[in-house]
């Protein structure tokens, strides 16, 4: 089975998925306390938290896969890319689900009260509305039909995980080691694109340097 | 009514010993079953390991009458998921990383505006005070609570004992600092060693109480063994854990998270649904051990413990004064 063959793709992705929704199962066993599993005396906060940080995980791992790809040169890592930043958005959803259904109990007024007054509630909510758009759009179908637009609006994932690691950030009361290794690897992340675009650039001057030498 | 003299409560009654001890023992079968597992997950870390100090049963305690409307938490739920930054900042870290801590020998530096200042061996502060059971509403500041039977003597009679004069006017105390203990002090997330504080009258008040024991048996390491503050009517991180030094001082004194973040913590630190935290409503609390589908409930003012201690506060703006 050659990397990149019809074979491959289709069983690299048939054991993704298993290994992706492990935590989330692992979790769901947990909160009912099922197979000797246990959340702790707080279950609706490991929920919340686990599920979200799953969440930023799975941005993370989505955005490594362009850098990993253009330094090792395997370009048939692309073809995991939506499956993997599908399953970042499916946590996102159930982070929310969890603090709107089991921590808020439904209520409305509580939650509208979070959104708009508490600064890093108004960031994790930014953040999911941006990534709405990306899960809606990733089908082949949109692709084709967005044509350009869809580099676009796909671009909306960099403010997005930003926004979302910010929002740990945030959250957390004083120790901030755990989040800044998110921003930090966030960072690095981001980062390889700003210096792959940069050697780009100075590598089509150079070109067109020697192409049109100055006179 | 939230206090509730209550005379036919026997400690040994709240959650029967035998109750308690199986789940333990099942969910130590239940860690070794998923010990493979156990790395890999904070929550079964916690199952595997939660076999810390379960503390000998305390002699002589007696009733105080002081009780709740709502049930105590388990003994499981009190003993480990705790704040307790000296041994991690995770929940559960306290139950997992205090185990070896030495309680004994322990000495106590009494210092300061009194006429009896000294070094005092942990037995000879315990000697004179009969235990009593107090279960009290605890309400951490991020905005969760529960109901816990402590076991202790109030604040008050141990102070008088020191003679502290008529320039004291705050009561400053400090919690060990032992890096080689404690591993949460490796880190400077706050400036050890922890320091708390309360005024005069807030000390003397017989709401507050030092606690040497929980359910009837000897603190818990993680819980702030061997002598920890409990003041119900405040935030959870005014009751201080570990402690080695009281000081009554003419001042009052910076406690460690009104240092750390003063705009988010302050000295006082009353419970008050009406002044949120800047990042988060104080409106509402979750009450722990009510389950996954449970609602919060509403926080009351000074937790419930207002026709007691709100004389303590007449004419502070409560607002400023968080």
């Amino acid at each position: 089975m050659k990397p990149g063959s019809r074979a491959f793709t289709r069983g690299v992705k048939i054991s993704l998925w298993p290994l992706c929704l492990a935590p989330f199962v692992v979790l769901g066993l947990s909160a009912f306390g099922l197979f000797g599993l246990d959340l702790g005396a707080n279950p609706v906060e490991a929920l919340l938290h686990g599920l979200g940080k799953w969440g930023l995980k799975f941005l993370l791992i989505t955005l490594a896969i362009t850098p990993l790809r253009r330094w090792t040169g395997w370009n048939w890592l692309i073809s995991f890319r939506r499956l993997l930043g599908l399953f970042a958005f499916f946590y996102l959803v159930m982070h929310f689900t969890v603090y709107f259904v089991l921590d808020q109990t439904l209520d409305v007024a509580a939650v509208t009260e979070d959104i708009l007054e508490r600064p890093y509630i108004t960031l994790g909510m930014t953040a999911l509305a941006m990534l709405v758009p990306l899960a809606l759009t990733s089908t082949r179908g949109m692709m084709r039909r967005l044509g350009g637009r869809w580099k676009k609006i796909h671009w909306l994932i960099y403010p997005a995980a930003v926004l979302g690691v910010w929002h740990f950030y945030w959250q957390v009361k004083l120790d901030t080691l755990e989040p800044t290794l998110y921003a930090a690897i966030l960072a690095l992340l981001l980062g390889t694109r700003l210096w792959y675009r940069r050697k780009r650039r100075l590598a089509r001057q150079n070109l067109s340097d020697a192409v049109h030498p100055a006179r | 009514m939230l206090i509730k003299k209550h005379q036919d409560i026997r400690p040994s009654e709240i959650t029967d010993e035998a109750v308690y001890m199986n789940r333990r023992a099942f969910m130590r079968r239940a860690g070794i079953a998923g010990a493979g597992l156990a790395a890999s997950h904070p929550a079964l870390a916690l199952v595997a390991k939660s076999d810390s100090a379960t503390g000998k049963r305390l002699e002589d305690v007696r009733e105080s009458g002081y009780t709740t409307d709502r049930p105590p938490n388990s003994w499981e739920d009190v003993t480990t998921y705790n704040n307790f930054y000296e041994f991690g900042t995770g929940k559960s870290d306290p139950s997992e990383n205090a185990g070896d801590f030495r309680t004994r020998p322990w000495e106590v530096e009494i210092s300061g505006e009194c006429a009896r200042p000294g070094t005092f061996a942990l037995d000879d502060i315990l000697a004179p005070h009969a235990l009593e059971e107090r279960i009290y509403r605890l309400r951490c500041v991020e905005a969760w609570s529960m109901v816990i039977p402590w076991v202790g003597f109030p604040l008050g009679d141990l102070l008088k004992r020191f003679e502290p004069n008529s320039t004291a006017k705050f009561v400053k105390f400090k919690t060990l600092y032992d890096p080689g203990q404690m591993p949460g002090q490796r880190r400077r997330i706050l400036d050890w060693p922890y320091v708390e504080g309360l005024t005069m009258a807030e000390a003397m008040h017989p709401l507050a109480i030092m606690a040497v024991g929980v359910y009837g048996r000897v603190l818990p390491n993680q819980n702030g063994a061997p002598l920890r503050l409990v003041v119900p009517w405040k935030y959870g991180f005014k009751s201080i854990k570990s402690i080695v030094s009281i000081e009554f001082t003419r001042t009052q004194p910076l406690n460690s998270w009104q240092r750390s973040i003063p705009h988010e913590y302050g000295f006082y630190a009353n419970v008050n649904p009406n002044v949120d935290h800047p990042r988060w409503s104080q409106a509402r609390e979750r009450v722990i051990g009510s389950g996954l589908f449970a609602e919060k409930q509403p926080t009351q003012m000074f937790n419930g413990y207002g026709e007691q201690v709100s004389h303590l506060y007449e004419g502070l703006d409560l607002r400023r004064n968080y």
